[in-house]
């Protein structure tokens, strides 16, 4: 396997009111050929941007690309001007990106097919009628039904997977090299997730192209990347193979990330553990371990030493952590946390079941209208709610669980009382 | 679509309906009785009270109210605006004398407040910060500041005084005599531009900046396109969306800047007409024109709603 | 509960940094050097207006028939009038009724339009359509047009100024607010409040109304620009206070007539307009950057 991405010690830094934010820190990482490999992380620990950075998209001011090198190909990214035409040859026909919002990443004004086309023709010479047809090809590929009428369609025509299935045909239209997914399927529903994960590593094997998927999802990353890096404040903070870091975690932060994964192997008294705390705020960082203030594991060295560099704790495999935690894993048996409580709670709540019931829904209904014409007749009904029915008892947490979103979303905004049963 | 369009143009209808009624109730409570401004305009020295109430008769304004309205507006059904009481012509052909005018003089400032303004917004919004944004940013600024009528005066004292360049008065019809026509209408048409053009110029900067904040424009940065690509097909049309509701307003701000205008050059157009009239209580005219001003405002919002329409597909779809 | 942390950890980490929102208000609205010249302009002309009678060199309505039309010099800085009054002392004097009559316009304006726009946009349905068709039929006259109507209907006098202008400018308040009950009424807290069994009137006067008025102070601001340019064109155009009394309006007009010999006389009342409007502006714009910066564009 050769390299094709490297980056060295990239620093992206916002200038905003509050001070300077970098929020990418000196990191460094390489994606192969034909490999997977996920990024992982918080919200604002500067995988996204980390992630732009290497396309340039950062938007200048107030961010600013400060060092590093993003070596694809041999060639220094960043010695291209950001939006000259070498970087722009590369976005075109190189690298291509999937953004996180499908619902945002497509022009509301343009059809599918001016937004997927217009690159085509311009880096694959291709002329209006061959971009369509290939437009037409790359939409059958991620599974749009009908797609030489959808193709004409508008963004709000597509409901949110579908979006992100043409935002995919997109990223595939460019015959890149490497895609870089940046939190594909957050946005979505939890079976389109699961769809559209699987439809995107099957395309990227056909094509043999290089996938950098970035998420907050351990779960996703571990079924699909061969290796993961973790970030944490703008750095990486652990690396390794995805094996090696689900069976051997050597960073608090990791760790904290496996255990608040819920697992419906497990028996239902393990007790999810949040990381507590919050994450940094990334101005006038101090020079120490930016996990420290929630970090269990913490000792007199973490506070006085300046910040640990990623070192090799394995084969293949880095943590940027100063204490050794395979040995706090041995001695204390997987549980830093006690969870004394957990269990005579699920005990309580059995018992609660028995008790009275707070609210009894009966058959609930709610239509809405779908109007036409002048004198809005009503021409069709949309039954959001169509007779449901359930109770809620107290001290109870009831899930209600579907993988249409608009049920949900109805019932809560207009009827707030059916919402409170999802809290329970 | 075609429901949309139903419906704008039956609230259009109901629109100009309220705006009869409306100006038509404004002008029975305007001072002064027209038959007493008709004898004094006309010289009637011993009016008696039987010649007034023939006036009154023959003007219709001896009836109640409401039977005024309804024949005024089966008179505006038959195509007659009534009389003017001052100079006892036909309103008609006094509208007819000042339309030309008026059209010409505001429509060439609305044509060009939009192909000024939108351009000098979008490079002021590519340019952010930027000398020609600064330029361009001082402009619309000092141009939604400066009173029309005084930005007429300065023009004058530049143009006409000091640099005898351009006529500075009056009216020379451009169908007869093309080059007089232009050049007593470039001073007017100068000042009715400068606000709507500045107002365009500020809405397009700040759509434009809204718009290129986007995610789809970041999209399309990441699709390898280059910054015109990106500025003209992907966000001008949507930064037109705001843009063109206050291009329909700019009508309205045309219209009012023409009732300044217009004094200031002293032409004889629909402003000027309305203003004089006003003030010599010659109603006919008065509501003639603000009912003229209506209709045309009216209509300009629905091409408004029917062009957004055509740039926005999201609407045009419902 | 361990669910619920991580999400608040979610919440927050995707706030932005947290520094106090006053001081942020304050840093936005008087970063900009322009907004605080806005801010001098603005104070200037109120102590200038107000202490009118001390500033002024001289009577403004004293005319001096020996020495009419005369160029600046030490005793009259902006020289005087076709009836030899000082330009200066009616520029100062006419202060005062740009202030009262755009600031009273503009208020008389907004408390009667956000009244109709609150009504319009709770009740909604019929009490919508017939307030809103309402505002959109005034809309449809050009506002100096209107103005000068009402104001030819009233008879001239500052009075009936303030109030042709008030009524002129009624409808972008009625409409702005409605949007914004409107688009208010959705949001999560008011359903919580209807589901408190919160009344109405305590739901709009609680709820709604504080919610509203960030826009609504911004579009204030900004009218009050448009209001003293609308009251100069009355004033232009002859309607408003009467002669002798100043206004800088009728000055520019009077200034029209001798424009060859005496261009001082329309100038400078135009220079004060500009500057007064810009002033207002500019301070309009700051506090929409301070308050709502979503709302560039709208306003």
């Amino acid at each position: 396997m050769s390299v094709l991405l490297n980056v060295t010690d990239l620093r992206t830094q916002f200038k905003t009111e509050a001070g300077l934010v970098k929020a990418v820190d000196g990191v460094s990482y390489h994606i192969n050929h034909n490999e997977i490999v996920g990024v992982v992380g918080e919200s604002g620990s500067g995988k996204s941007v980390c992630q732009m950075s290497t396309l340039q998209l950062i938007p200048t001011p107030p961010g600013q690309i400060v060092n590093g090198q993003i070596c694809f190909e041999g060639k220094d990214l960043l010695k291209y001007p950001a939006n000259g035409p070498d970087m722009r040859k590369i976005r075109g026909s190189e690298i291509a990106m999937i953004f996180q919002e499908p619902m945002s990443s497509l022009n509301p004004v343009m059809t599918i097919n001016q937004q997927l086309s217009q690159s085509m023709q311009l880096y694959q010479g291709l002329n209006k009628s061959q971009a369509r047809k290939r437009a037409v090809e790359l939409l059958e590929m991620v599974g749009i039904p009908a797609p030489e009428s959808r193709v004409d369609n508008y963004p709000h025509q597509f409901s949110g997977g579908m979006r992100q299935r043409v935002m995919i045909a997109m990223g595939l239209s460019c015959k890149p090299k490497l895609i870089i997914a940046d939190e594909p399927t957050t946005a979505l529903d939890v079976t389109t997730q699961a769809v559209l994960l699987e439809l995107m590593k099957n395309l990227v094997n056909q094509f043999n192209t290089s996938l950098v998927l970035v998420t907050h999802n351990l779960g996703v990353v571990a079924r699909y990347a061969q290796r993961i890096y973790v970030m944490y404040a703008g750095r990486i903070v652990e690396s390794g193979t995805t094996k090696e870091i689900f069976a051997n975690p050597r960073h608090p932060y990791t760790i904290g990330l496996l255990k608040c994964v819920p697992r419906l192997d497990e028996d239902r008294s393990r007790k999810l553990v949040p990381i507590e705390g919050l994450p940094p705020n990334l101005i006038n960082m101090p020079d120490r371990c930016s996990f420290l203030p929630r970090c269990p594991y913490r000792t007199d060295r973490c506070f006085n030493e300046p910040r640990p560099g990623l070192f090799s704790v394995g084969e293949g495999h880095e943590a940027a952590c100063y204490v050794n935690m395979t040995e706090h894993l041995q001695s204390r048996s997987d549980k830093p946390v006690e969870i004394k409580s957990a269990a005579p709670k699920v005990a309580k709540a059995e018992k609660a079941k028995t008790d009275d019931t707070l609210l009894k829904i009966r058959n609930l209904k709610i239509h809405f209208p779908v109007t036409k014409g002048l004198l809005n007749k009503k021409v069709a009904e949309v039954k959001a709610v169509d007779g449901v029915s359930f109770d809620v008892k107290s001290g109870e947490t009831l899930g209600l669980v579907g993988g249409e979103r608009l049920r949900q979303d109805n019932g809560r905004a207009q009827h707030p009382e059916a919402a409170g049963t999802d809290r329970g | 679509m075609k429901t949309l369009i139903a419906r704008r143009l039956i609230e259009a209808v109901v629109m100009v309906f309220l705006t009869t009624v409306m100006v038509f109730l404004i002008m029975r409570f305007l001072p002064g009785d027209p038959a007493l401004v008709y004898v004094s305009q006309n010289e009637i020295d011993t009016a008696t009270p039987e010649q007034i109430a023939e006036i009154r008769h023959k003007f219709g304004i001896d009836k109640p109210i409401p039977i005024q309205y309804v024949n005024w507006i089966k008179d505006l059904a038959h195509g007659d605006l009534g009389r003017s009481v001052i100079s006892n012509d036909s309103v008609n052909d006094e509208i007819a004398r000042a339309l030309p005018r008026t059209m010409y003089l505001g429509g060439c400032a609305f044509v060009l407040s939009i192909i000024l303004g939108i351009p000098l917004g979008i490079v002021s919004a590519v340019r952010r910060g930027k000398t020609a944004d600064l330029i361009s940013t001082l402009i619309a600024n000092v141009g939604i500041t400066a009173p029309t009528f005084w930005v007429g005066i300065i023009l004058i004292l530049i143009f006409g005084y000091y640099l005898s360049w351009l006529p500075i008065q009056g009216w020379v019809s451009p169908s007869e005599d093309l080059w007089g026509g232009i050049s007593h209408m470039i001073l007017p048409v100068i000042c009715l531009t400068v606000y709507p053009m500045s107002a365009v110029a500020r809405q397009t900067r700040s759509a434009m900046l809204e718009v290129i904040r986007q995610d789809y424009i970041r999209t399309a940065w990441s699709r390898g396109l280059n910054e015109r690509q990106i500025i003209i097909r992907h966000a001008l049309r949507n930064a037109l969306i705001p843009v063109i509701t206050l291009i329909g307003m700019n009508i309205r701000q045309i219209f009012g800047g023409q009732v300044l205008i217009e004094t200031v050059f002293n032409i004889y157009g629909i402003g000027k007409l309305s203003v004089d009239a006003l003030f010599s209580s010659d109603y006919a005219i008065v509501q003639s024109v603000v009912l003229f001003m209506a209709i045309v405002v009216v209509l300009s919002s629905l091409l408004v709603d029917l062009s957004y329409g055509y740039i926005d597909p999201r609407i045009r779809q419902d | 509960m361990a669910l619920e942390n991580t999400m608040t950890i979610q919440k927050f980490a995707e706030a932005p940094p947290r520094i106090s929102s006053t001081r942020r208000l304050l840093r936005v609205f008087m970063g900009r050097k322009i907004v605080i010249f806005g801010i001098i302009i603005i104070v200037l002309l109120t102590l200038m207006a107000i202490f009118a009678p001390w500033i002024a060199p001289y009577d403004p309505n004293a005319p001096a028939l020996m020495n009419t039309l005369e160029s600046p010099s030490k005793a009259h800085l902006l020289g005087t009038d076709q009836l030899g009054r000082d330009t200066l002392s009616r520029l100062i004097y006419g202060s005062r009724v740009t202030i009262i009559v755009s600031v009273v316009a503009v208020n008389i304006a907004a408390i009667i339009g956000m009244t109709l726009g609150l009504i319009a946009g709770f009740y909604g349905k019929v009490i919508n359509v017939i307030i809103m068709r309402a505002m959109d039929t005034i809309m449809t006259v050009p506002p100096i047009l209107l103005a000068v109507t009402i104001a030819a209907v009233l008879g001239g006098g500052i009075k009936n100024v303030i109030i042709a202008l008030g009524i002129a400018m009624i409808p972008p308040y009625a409409r702005m607010m409605c949007g914004q009950v409107l688009s208010v009424l959705k949001k999560d807290y008011i359903v919580a409040a209807e589901v408190g069994g919160a009344s109405n009137l305590r739901i709009m006067l609680s709820h709604i109304l504080p919610n509203c008025f960030p826009p609504l102070i911004v579009l204030l601001t900004m009218q009050v620009g448009r209001a003293v340019l609308a009251e100069a064109s009355l004033s232009f155009l002859g309607i408003g206070i009467k002669p002798p009394d100043p206004a800088w309006g009728s000055m520019v007009s009077e200034g029209y007539q001798n424009l060859m010999i005496a261009p001082i006389l329309s100038m400078a009342p135009g220079v004060a307009i500009m500057l007064v409007v810009f002033a207002a502006n500019m301070v309009g714009d700051g506090l929409r950057d301070a308050l709502d910066p979503k709302l560039r564009g709208t306003l």
